[in-house]
């Protein structure tokens, strides 16, 4: 176990998903540091350099998460970005990965479904912290 | 009346200014179009002189000759297409060049007007290429709209359908792993959650069920004269105990017996919406007032409130599917964000109109309207 406790930051909009994810990586001995809105988040990553942050997709834009991470990458490109969402594939939504452009400014390190067990999460925020 | 502009270019200044002349007092109109077209002309003597027009402001049609002093009419098309500019060319060239013309259209040019024409021939060719150049326009607008609404409308039903299960599923495999470890009470907060987002959810589904059903078509034989008092009566004591809840309390007032022709479930819709969205988002202590009048051609129904109220961004976005207000003050109101574009949905049955005044702070005023004759020929079946 580090020194220090390694921070994490996640911007979700749903109170009960924040609760969970905040709840089960607290457990595995991170330091979670939470925001509900895009706005808050954008407020708290002035000051913060987390370790690692989990962005929703969707929170009061429909892009908010790209938003954070193109933003948050721009001033640490080194901090690894989880985006996570409850749209997927079905409804012919694909991330907006289509183009060479889009892959250019969205640079999160991961997309993640919302409702995949906590263990896989678990072991992709173990595997982007190099842990 | 749409003004549509016309690029002649030609090197024979009377070829220029007798299409201007021509076309300047021309106007087309189709029964199917919204808005008749005039003409105003531009006049270029060469390709290139063409080119710097085209670049500073794409005309809408372009009259090209293909014998030019420098590059030719078809080097000017080639750049046209190139750069995927909005114009219909039509090449004006004689008789001797009619090999260059077809060529022409097989590399964009819309059609040719063989020189020399009669001014009824030149009006008829621009007629042909207005009409196109409307029905290419409103075919790409449509397509353009439907398909990005119809992505989002199902992009965010999946994320907003889905949002809850997988909130319920998350708590339920906490609870499953014990992760609060063995003491049951530590797991209340997680069951009271997951019942709240249930009860969500059903609401979102019971607007979602509303929705479909209004983009369905009317049934003529539901149709009929109903008593709004009545109807609003019972609206507000279905929203009631919610209403004593939140500490806001609903006054009826206006005419007795207001009525109009109408589905009364649509109605029922319509004034649930309205009172529950009033109460909602309402202060504590707070007060909602439903008004029904009429004159000769039209009902009103009115839902006023006391409530948080809206700043003129939040009242635009206000009728979008999925859309909800969110800021510090809706922060912990839920809703399924449908409620008013089903709303707005129904009204659009009646041909009716919805106006929103609102300020932050002191309430919101909805004033619907609804024009009796928009559902004509229907008998009175039932006089409530």
């Amino acid at each position: 176990m580090p020194q220090s406790k390694k921070t994490i930051f996640i911007a979700d909009d749903d109170p009960d998903f924040l609760f969970q994810l905040r709840f089960m990586i607290t457990k595995q001995s991170y330091e979670v540091i939470t925001a509900d809105s895009q706005k808050e988040a954008e407020t708290i990553l002035e000051k913060l350099k987390p370790d690692l942050a989990i962005f929703d997709l969707m929170m009061e834009n429909e892009d908010s998460g790209f938003i954070l991470s193109y933003k948050l990458k721009k001033k640490y490109p080194e901090v690894p970005v989880i985006i996570i969402t409850a749209v997927s594939a079905e409804t012919g939504f694909s991330f907006g990965l289509g183009g060479e452009e889009d892959k250019k400014w969205i640079r999160a390190d991961m997309y993640l479904e919302k409702g995949i067990p906590n263990e896989q999460l678990m072991l992709d925020i173990k595997k982007l912290l190099k842990e | 009346m749409e003004t549509l502009s016309i690029l002649v270019v030609d090197d024979e200044p009377g070829i220029r200014s007798g299409i201007s002349r021509i076309l300047s007092p021309h106007t087309v109109s189709y029964p199917f179009m919204e808005d008749d077209f005039n003409f105003t002309v531009l006049e270029a003597s060469t390709g290139e002189e063409a080119i710097s027009i085209i670049d500073s402001r794409v005309p809408d049609i372009i009259l090209l000759d293909n014998k030019l002093p420098g590059i030719q009419g078809v080097e000017v098309l080639e750049y046209i297409r190139d750069r995927q500019y909005d114009s219909m060319v039509a090449m004006i060239t004689s008789y001797a060049s009619l090999e260059i013309a077809v060529k022409a259209t097989g590399d964009g040019a819309f059609d040719f007007i063989p020189k020399p024409f009669t001014p009824q021939e030149l009006k008829a060719s621009i007629d042909n290429i207005s009409k196109q150049l409307y029905l290419r326009r409103i075919t790409r607008k449509l397509k353009k709209e439907g398909k990005r609404i119809r992505y989002q409308f199902l992009s965010v039903l999946s994320h907003e359908l889905k949002a809850p299960l997988n909130v319920v599923e998350g708590y339920l495999k906490m609870m499953q792993n014990r992760e609060a470890g063995d003491d049951l009470t530590e797991y209340d907060n997680m069951i009271d959650r997951s019942l709240n987002r249930i009860t969500m959810m059903r609401g979102l589904i019971m607007d979602l069920l509303d929705f479909t059903k209004i983009r369905l078509e009317r049934k003529q034989e539901k149709i009929r004269k109903i008593n709004i008092n009545k109807l609003a009566k019972m609206a507000i004591s279905t929203i009631q105990p919610y209403a004593i809840q939140k500490n806001v309390s609903i006054t009826l007032e206006g005419e007795k017996d207001a009525a109009m022709q109408a589905d009364p479930e649509d109605m029922e819709i319509i004034l649930n919406n309205l009172l529950s969205n009033a109460v909602k988002y309402n202060k504590d202590p707070g007060q909602v007032i439903l008004r029904l009048t009429t004159d000769h051609d039209k009902l009103i129904i009115e839902v006023e409130d006391t409530g948080i109220g809206m700043d003129a961004e939040e009242r635009e976005q206000l009728f979008r599917e999925f859309v909800r207000i969110k800021n510090e003050k809706t922060k912990n109101i839920t809703g399924s964000g449908l409620g008013l574009s089903i709303v707005r949905k129904v009204m659009e049955l009646y041909r009716g109109k919805i106006q929103v005044e609102s300020e932050p702070d002191k309430g919101s005023r909805f004033i619907l309207s609804f024009p009796f004759e928009a559902v004509p020929g229907i008998k009175d079946v039932e006089k409530n």
